[in-house]
């Protein structure tokens, strides 16, 4: 048997203590960032340059193509979108089209709220909700139109029950599964102090979930606008007034291609004002005030 | 703070009338393809002002015996007493503390958070609620973050907030699930002085769970050390005189070494027989 290799070992060192710690040579250890470096920092800096940009490729797109009957320059568009805030009807079909969505939002969360408590304190409501989800959420709810028209009529009814029906689900099925997603500690830690029922509903479970709801109610949102200014595209105008998609619809049959621009461009502002108004805020003051989205 | 100031108490002559008696208990609980039977008709009784400490290796069911005197499983064998009722259900009259850090509600302060139980238990009149909280939270040195959210607390905050809100309810007894199971060493160490300290000033009864004999030894005036596969009561030891101050004396190594040869028996054995075997 040949002689056992010998192990390597590392070399046998003094030890180093330092009687005073010197930070001379690094210089300040917080500096602040160059303006520059802030600037791009900022979120809505970045995006509306994203959006100037747009703009600008679409003003030289419509001069170069010189045809404002199929693609209106950008300055014609907001020349229209002008006109017709000023002049013409789009404010009051505005108004009309979100009066519609936030009855029918309200109603189809507040329904969604009653399919998650019964989901939640029950195993039918479970099921019940598991099943109907799985069955509703892959139907277009401009599908259920024509059956809405059968049974309500031409008017706000239709429309309501076509956006209950795109938002219910939605939201019932980010709830729920928020619900779920809680952690069990929390759960033993809410039990521990004598909650029960919708005590442990309301003081746990929902602000617990609160971040999937809030992305429920954020989809939902967007999933009734989609579905209102389909549904009034499809059956117009309903007694006297109008929504945005009847404004959309009446200015492509007279050709007024700009119009039907400054239409399109009025329900994009809309949802952009909702989003980064109303649901950040609500965003800020919960979910990342407390750490539970970054 | 100093260990050293901390009496680790001798026992007294004091009642002789148990405030938790577990009696025979065997508990399990449902997996998706097993029934689990956790802990094997242990039985053991929790005086006032003690700290009592399960301990144990992983699977001695030690954490279930916690939930169990927590109210959130019951017992398929046996009873157990609090004060004389039958636990049935979770109440604030057993405050736990759990390992994880999630126990906080993040969408509450520090101060909402150790306010948040005496006022959804009603057991406290409004008007106190917020000095009491105040005085907990003073209690475990954190008065100077009590407006901040649980986010921003590293761990070992997290855990003394977590205490605190316990503590504030003044419950019979404290439950503490492995609490300092996943903070540092160094900080696990000062939590263990801390908690010694609280338990100098107010004398609460305290049932504590872990799986460090040298934490046992040091936290706990009585040990119950379990065994494994189903848990069952293998010894139950005096450590009140042990605390930091002890730790590397001979009598601590002693009983350290005594309880690691009991957790460990099994395995030695086993060893002892392959050994003979190549003999």
């Amino acid at each position: 048997m040949a002689e056992p290799r010998q192990k390597p070992l590392p070399p046998l060192r003094p030890e180093i203590e330092n009687k005073s710690l010197e930070s001379g040579q690094i210089g300040e250890v917080q500096v602040p960032l160059s303006a520059w470096e802030r600037v791009v920092n900022l979120d809505w800096v970045r995006r509306f340059t994203i959006l100037v940009i747009l703009a600008l490729a679409w003003e030289i797109y419509g001069r170069y193509l010189q045809n404002p009957l199929m693609v209106p320059t950008f300055s014609n568009m907001v020349a229209a979108l002008w006109d017709a805030t000023v002049h013409g009807p789009l404010l009051e079909r505005v108004y009309t089209s979100i009066r519609v969505l936030l009855i029918g939002y309200a109603c189809g969360v507040g329904l969604a709220a009653v399919f998650t408590a019964l989901a939640v304190s029950t195993r039918v409501g479970t099921d019940l909700l598991s099943t109907l989800t799985a069955m509703f959420n892959p139907l277009p709810a401009i599908a259920l139109l024509p059956l809405a028209l059968l049974w309500f009529g031409l008017g706000v009814p239709s429309l309501v029950f076509v956006i209950i029906h795109s938002v219910l689900w939605a939201v019932a099925l980010n709830t729920h599964s928020g619900f779920l997603s809680v952690s069990e500690t929390m759960r033993m830690a809410g039990q521990n102090y004598g909650l029960r029922g919708v005590r442990f509903v309301v003081h746990v479970l929902m602000p617990a979930a609160f971040p999937a709801i809030l992305a429920g109610l954020k989809i939902g949102w967007a999933f009734a606008w989609r579905t209102l200014i389909a549904a009034e595209l499809v059956f117009g105008v309903s007694s006297r007034s109008g929504g945005l998609g009847w404004f959309i619809f009446e200015n492509r049959n007279q050709l007024e291609t700009a119009y039907v621009f400054a239409g399109l461009t009025a329900v994009i502002i809309i949802g952009l004002l909702v989003e980064s108004v109303i649901f950040r805020n609500i965003e800020v003051r919960t979910v990342r005030k407390w750490g539970m989205q970054h | 703070m100093n260990a050293t100031a901390v009496d680790s108490g001798t026992p007294g002559a004091g009642s002789p009338v148990p405030l938790l008696s577990v009696d025979g208990v065997t508990l399990q609980y449902k997996t998706r393809d097993h029934l689990v039977t956790a802990t094997y008709r242990v039985s053991f009784d929790v005086f006032p002002a003690d700290r009592f400490v399960l301990l144990g290796p992983s699977g001695c069911g030690k954490s279930t015996l916690l939930k169990g005197v927590g109210g959130f499983m019951k017992p398929v064998e046996g009873t157990m007493r609090l004060k004389g009722r039958v636990i049935d259900a979770p109440g604030p009259d057993r405050m736990m503390v759990f390992q994880e850090f999630d126990q906080l509600m993040p969408w509450k302060t520090v101060l909402a958070n150790v306010m948040f139980p005496m006022r959804v238990s009603g057991a406290f009149p409004r008007n106190e609620i917020r000095d009491r909280a105040m005085a907990a939270i003073e209690k475990v040195g954190l008065s100077k973050f009590r407006d901040v959210h649980p986010h921003m607390l590293s761990g070992g905050m997290k855990q003394r907030v977590a205490i605190a809100r316990a503590m504030a309810m003044e419950p019979d007894i404290l439950l503490m699930d492995e609490p300092y199971a996943a903070l540092d060493a160094l900080t696990r160490r000062q939590m263990q002085e801390e908690l010694l300290q609280l338990w100098d000033d107010t004398r609460f009864a305290v049932l504590f769970v872990t799986h460090s004999i040298e934490e046992a030894i040091i936290v706990g005036s009585r040990i119950l050390v379990l065994s494994p596969h189903p848990g069952r009561v293998k010894a139950e030891l005096n450590a009140h005189q042990f605390t930091h101050t002890e730790q590397g004396s001979a009598e601590f190594m002693d009983l350290h070494r005594r309880i690691h040869n009991m957790l460990f028996a099994e395995r030695l054995e086993a060893q002892a027989l392959k050994e003979a075997g190549h003999g």
